[in-house]
């Protein structure tokens, strides 16, 4: 069921909707109320809508990998460490309801409605995903730039930090249960990484709704950074000002640092990250300096010793 | 005590639950049934199975004396060179499938990844093993030498453990299981140790030397 919220104390639509999203959004509340009275499930309109959405500039022309292959090999440890536990297990998350709050040193705090989230234009950004592991995929996503709803908070001058946490459910997630990580898993940036605009909220892929076992139902796609730093089924987003704690910075300090950008000069004793294994090929291609992001990344980090800061 | 016929069909069942892992993952790989990173399953697969290999070799001595089936002997050797036909496997497939011959990320991998490390040490430690495991090297070796040789399947199998403990990373559960496994298979050993010189101080009265 669709329901548009407006938040209590939260401003108008008027003032942070611009008018071609204001437009959308009129017409997808009326095709929303239309397939209601059809009986149609949300997932049935929004469905119709991801498939829709443009492609981005901003993708690369690489071949995706399979959507076997995109949803049957995944990390997400909260359903297990195996890769083929997510799929096996992350049926049992419920994604609807779901809420977002927003929050910390912002202007105006809000929690949004996974559909306040839909509301957002969609679009379809085909990246590079590398995992800390050596391997990585090409992934069509669907979903927004992050800067769209950090705009809508308005971030405090004093803000420099955004954490990321995800959801944790004991009784759904089989995986929280073995202690491997602090739960619930929290990832961050910097405030201007959050900003940049490849950092993308993705809330489908494959033109249609995100699966759980990818992060359902909507996650952080950072694409030039280790994929762990892309966190799933995000439940809140806090803007601060110090460095937050990060799950896998805190579980091995020496292995995976804050900023993990996908860098094939800095080592890893257990793998080496020169060099990666593209699903679906047989031999190996050498790793890209951010993943093949540099020329609109690298000036994020300029002057910084990125083996110092791994 | 099996009968020759008898023990010839063990042999020959052993010999084909030995094969059928390697069996299954040419199996599963030809007909793309591993996954999305079959290279890893593959690899990982012939590791996996070349460390219980090496484990079950290492029950047939306690089991034998428990079971007091001297004839369990005879089927050592077989899971033995398993193994390392397994571990030499789980070699060529990082070697071809994953590294395709690349020798500097090989030496590189060998050199700075611990887990690398110690698992190509393992290795090492197996290739004596195998080569002198037919009776001819036994005879020319001489019983005792071939004996103190083949005690290397001890420090092959803590390194084969440490080479998974390392390569995992974070859930520790499996390599643990293997690891009290090989606890269990070496503290035997050395509880039968201590009762063989407990049993020699007490027969002449603790004034001669251990043999």
């Amino acid at each position: 069921m669709l329901i548009h919220r407006i938040e209590p104390g939260g401003p108008a639509t008027s003032e942070i909707t611009d008018r071609g999203l204001f437009e959308r959004r009129r017409r997808l509340l009326g095709l929303a109320g239309a397939s209601a009275l059809l009986g149609l499930a949300p997932s049935a309109w929004s469905a119709g809508r991801f498939a829709s959405a443009p492609r981005s500039p901003l993708s690369t022309a690489e071949t995706p990998n399979s959507l076997r292959d995109i949803t049957g090999y995944n990390n997400f440890y909260e359903f297990g460490t195996d890769k083929t536990d997510p799929p096996k297990y992350a049926h049992r998350l419920k994604t609807r309801p779901w809420t977002v709050s927003v929050e910390g040193l912002v202007k105006r705090p809000k929690v949004f409605g996974i559909d306040d989230l839909l509301m957002f234009p969609l679009e379809e950004r085909i990246y590079r995903l590398r995992c800390v592991e050596g391997w990585s995929m090409v992934i069509p996503w669907i979903g927004f730039p992050l800067a769209h709803l950090l705009k809508q908070v308005e971030p405090l001058g004093d803000a420099r930090f955004v954490e990321f946490i995800s959801a944790l459910d004991s009784d759904t997630m089989p995986g929280v249960g073995m202690g491997s990580l602090r739960w619930p898993y929290v990832e961050g940036l910097r405030l201007d990484e959050a900003l940049h605009p490849l950092t993308l909220m993705a809330v489908g892929l494959y033109g249609d709704i995100l699966p759980n076992q990818n992060g359902a139902p909507v996650r952080l796609v950072v694409p030039w950074k280790y994929g762990f730093k892309s966190g799933k089924s995000i439940v809140r987003i806090r803007v601060v000002d110090k460095q937050p704690a990060t799950a896998w910075n805190q579980a091995q300090p020496r292995e995976y640092g804050f900023y993990s950008n996908v860098n094939p000069e800095v080592r890893h004793p257990r793998w080496s990250q020169a060099t990666e294994r593209r699903l679906g090929e047989f031999g190996k291609r050498p790793t890209l300096m951010f993943n093949g992001y540099g020329d609109q990344v690298a000036g994020l980090y300029a002057g910084m010793d990125l083996r110092v800061h791994f | 005590m099996p009968s020759p016929a008898q023990l010839g069909a063990i042999r020959l069942a052993l010999l084909a639950l030995c094969v059928a892992p390697a069996l299954w993952f040419f199996a599963a790989a030809w007909t793309d049934h591993l996954g999305a990173n079959p290279v890893e399953a593959v690899t990982r697969g012939l590791g996996d199975w070349a460390l219980r290999l090496l484990l079950l070799t290492l029950c047939i001595t306690p089991l034998r004396r428990w079971l007091a089936w001297p004839w369990l002997l005879k089927l050592r050797r077989m899971l033995g060179v398993t193994a390392f036909v397994y571990a030499l496997l789980h070699l060529a497939a990082y070697v071809w499938a994953d590294q395709f011959f690349d020798w500097d990320a090989i030496f590189d991998d060998i050199l700075h990844r611990p887990f690398i490390t110690v698992g190509f040490l393992t290795f090492v430690l197996l290739v004596p093993l195998a080569a002198t495991s037919t009776n001819a090297m036994i005879r020319r070796l001489g019983g005792r030498r071939w004996q103190k040789l083949h005690r290397l399947a001890y420090p092959a199998a803590i390194l084969a453990v440490l080479h998974f403990f390392w390569m995992v990373k974070l859930d520790i559960r499996e390599p643990l299981v293997y690891a009290a496994a090989l606890a269990g298979l070496l503290g035997v050993r050395l509880y039968w140790r201590q009762q063989a010189r407990g049993a020699v101080r007490t027969s002449c009265g603790g004034r001669c030397s251990p043999p």
